[in-house]
């Protein structure tokens, strides 16, 4: 039984206009028919770029932004139902660590104050003594000093302030925690402390985390699942071991071969699918499949027209591809010349140079030829 | 002789009433025609004031600027003001990480682009336009002439960062100075920018002075590397020398330290304990110590030098480096053992509970053992 299942959850923002009569003119499609479940501890990772709608999706879990439809199902209750008070009582077991450490700590409150805060609010605790406890129990646990209770946010570190929201996450017990970007404000050797706190506290509290980053390596280290998202909606979902070794989905390879890696070695020998263009605004969302503006391997039927669903393909593996398994055998060719693939240190336009034509906001970049980057380096 | 060649530059900023502050003690480097250097490093460790200082966009109040940069035979930072702006747009360019903050959001992309042209190649109406255009065009902005009436917040993260690169090649510059370029921008955008910035090294053999924290950027691009840690470089080397033997401890803890794409999973991380915080003035002796895990009490006997411990090339200002470890081992998903790096199995260990900044549980003892050596130090000094 999952901890937490989202059945076609739509979150739409309402695009307004007109001083008078305030007209809805449209709408913003950031979470458009997601449904994903989470089970209890392990950890659920939704990668994909900005305004993809990872974020969105992740408050509206927390109802911090309205659910236009769908079902947040929370052990066994839908969220996105409840009376405002009811989803209020919720929140103990639902918490939030956000991205930006300094932003969400309020900057004239000290940590005894903040963290002692949501534990008043749900009644956790007798009296101060109590909470205070507590709280120092937690800040121990996530490396603060117990000296810390006294001061204020602008007194820490980076890499502190972010344990100071998780430890304001953790003051309440809570079964899930939504960590939304949590280390992508830290620097590199602040990020791996911060990563190896939230496992080790997975470990030893069982706590269910669903993690919210654009960073595909920090989101495949520390997830069991992962999800990728793309303009509102999941485009594939698998293990994250699976996901690396197997991406079926043309967007989920093309975001990992995009994604540098830390060693000369494989920088120069990978394949790289270079997309062109620009994500399409979710206000205005290509018909059919929302990626084939972009598409590499886009084919002349039904990736226009039909909106592809997410498919099994057996081990856990879904992809909303009308074509993924033609993709993998490679029975289909990257023809398309919307993209390119570059094979380590070259670069090789897809097609000649001035048949580049494409379609929707794409366009072919760099069709000129280059010498081989590598040998300078050699 | 190098086209570009940093010696010892100094930047400090002083303030009444303050302590002075070293941003950039003492870097030294060379850059090549059609070269990339990168610079990399943390927040806090000198990287973007040293990119300032080279463009002489450092404000002259408040900061006393020292050592030499030869840019072809001229010192950059002894330059007067009239000279430094017939370089810069023209030798010399700039490319900022902020694209939208480095434009005139109330000025057209167009204007922006001709100005350059203008002031430095001197072409006027029409001809600025059209070669504008064609700057345009060359960066892979798609329907230039009408991208050149639009405003800046008219254009995505990633155009607007390929125009900024449009104005910064106009006159075909020796140098290209990126500081952080592609850091605002998602992956896949990014990957276009980095291909295009290759392109360019390439074709018209511009060195490229690569300013990034980000460590699997600099394996795809740059042929050499500089490690900087608290304003001085820690390690230089060639691109494949580094990444296969980070040799100085930072340099090594940050690789280790970055979870990789491709890397097996189920491995806990190996942070470098600690934050930029935890550090000595250079003068005392490795402003690493504090957070290293292989420090001695020799660490402590006054800014270590470069030397070269593992190839000849391959600089490493450490007294005590680190000898095995790096990519290659980490490719073989073996990790090193616990006695070759002293460091490997303790960071693994106990690193969730240790904090950074002043919070240090583990290992107090040792902390204070460098605090104190360290004031000793300068006590024997004084």
């Amino acid at each position: 039984m999952s901890l937490l299942q989202l059945n076609g959850v739509k979150v739409h923002f309402p695009v307004r206009r007109g001083i008078l009569f305030d007209r809805t003119v449209g709408h913003v499609y950031a979470v458009d028919g997601v449904s994903l479940s989470v089970e209890p501890g392990q950890t659920y990772g939704l990668v994909g770029e900005s305004g993809c709608g990872k974020t969105t999706l992740g408050r509206a879990v927390l109802r911090l932004v309205d659910v236009t439809d769908g079902e947040v199902v929370f052990d066994g209750t839908d969220l996105a139902k409840l009376p405002d008070e009811e989803m209020r009582r919720f929140r103990r077991r639902l918490q939030m660590v956000f991205q930006d450490p300094l932003g969400s700590l309020n900057p004239r409150q000290n940590i005894e104050s903040i963290l002692s805060e949501g534990m008043e609010a749900h009644g956790i605790g007798a009296n101060q003594a109590e909470r205070r406890e507590r709280i120092r129990g937690i800040l121990a646990r996530v490396g603060l000093p117990a000296n810390a209770l006294s001061r204020y946010p602008h007194e820490f570190s980076g890499g502190q302030r972010q344990r100071i929201g998780i430890a304001r996450a953790l003051v309440l017990e809570p079964d899930v925690i939504i960590c939304d970007e949590p280390v992508s404000a830290l620097d590199v050797s602040i990020q791996a402390q911060v990563i190896n706190l939230l496992e080790e506290l997975q470990q030893e509290m069982g706590l269910t985390y669903v993690v919210i980053a654009h960073d595909l390596a920090v989101v495949r280290h520390i997830s069991d699942v992962v999800g990728v998202m793309y303009l509102g909606s999941l485009v594939e979902e698998a293990p994250s071991d699976t996901l690396y070794a197997e991406p079926r989905h043309p967007y989920t390879r093309a975001l990992m071969s995009a994604v540098p890696v830390p060693d000369p070695e494989v920088e120069d020998n990978r394949e790289r699918i270079l997309l062109t263009g620009d994500l399409p605004s979710p206000a205005n969302p290509p018909a059919g499949c929302r990626f084939h503006t972009r598409c590499p391997w886009k084919q002349e039927t039904r990736c226009a027209t039909d909106r592809p669903e997410l498919r099994d393909l057996g081990g856990g593996h879904r992809v909303a591809c009308h074509w993924a398994e033609e993709i993998a055998d490679g029975r289909i060719s990257p023809t398309h010349n919307a993209a390119q693939v570059v094979h380590g240190g070259h670069t090789e336009p897809a097609e000649p140079a001035g048949s580049a034509e494409s379609t929707g906001a794409a366009a072919a970049v760099n069709t000129g030829k280059t010498e081989k980057a590598a040998t300078a380096a050699e | 002789m190098a086209l570009l060649s940093v010696d010892e530059l100094t930047v400090t900023f002083t303030q009444r009433g303050r302590r002075d502050v070293k941003a950039v003690s003492g870097v030294s480097f060379d850059v090549d025609q059609g070269q990339v250097v990168g610079l990399v490093g943390e927040s806090g460790c000198g990287k973007s004031v040293t990119s300032l200082a080279l463009m002489g966009l450092l404000p002259s109040r408040g900061v006393k600027v020292g050592g030499r940069a030869d840019f072809d035979g001229t010192d950059l930072l002894t330059l007067s003001g009239r000279r430094m702006r017939d370089l810069r747009g023209s030798q010399l360019a700039m490319i900022f990480q902020d694209p939208l903050s480095s434009l005139n959001p109330v000025v057209p992309i167009g204007v922006q682009v001709t100005e350059i042209l203008t002031r430095h190649r001197r072409l006027k109406g029409e001809a600025a336009r059209k070669e504008a255009a064609s700057l345009l065009d060359r960066v892979g902005i798609p329907d230039p002439d009408r991208r050149l009436k639009e405003y800046p917040h008219q254009l995505s993260g990633g155009m607007r960062q390929r125009a900024l690169i449009a104005m910064a090649v106009a006159c075909a510059p020796r140098l290209l100075i990126a500081d952080e370029p592609t850091t605002a921008l998602d992956v896949t955008i990014q990957a276009q920018i980095l291909e295009l910035l290759k392109e360019l090294v390439d074709q018209e053999g511009t060195a490229l002075l690569m300013i990034t924290h980000d460590l699997g950027v600099v394996a795809g691009l740059c042929d050499q590397v500089n490690v900087l840690y608290a304003g001085k470089v820690v390690e230089s080397a060639a691109r494949r020398e580094l990444f296969e033997a980070p040799t100085h401890p930072y340099a090594n803890g940050l690789l280790g330290s970055i979870p990789r794409l491709d890397a097996p999973r189920g491995e806990p991380l190996r942070p470098v304990r600690g934050s930029i915080n935890d550090t000595i003035a250079w003068e005392d002796g490795c402003a690493f110590a504090p957070r290293c895990d292989h420090y001695t009490l020799e660490c402590l006997q006054g800014t270590p030098v470069l030397g070269e411990p593992r190839k000849p090339g391959h600089q490493v200002r450490c007294v005590n480096p680190v000898l095995s470890g790096g990519a290659a081992e980490l490719r073989r998903s073996v990790l090193p053992e616990p006695d070759e790096v002293p460091g490997a199995d303790a960071a693994a260990d106990g690193t969730g509970p240790e904090g950074d900044g002043p919070v240090e549980k583990a290992d107090p003892a040792e902390k204070d053992a460098v605090e104190t050596a360290g004031t000793a130090e300068k006590e024997a000094g004084a």
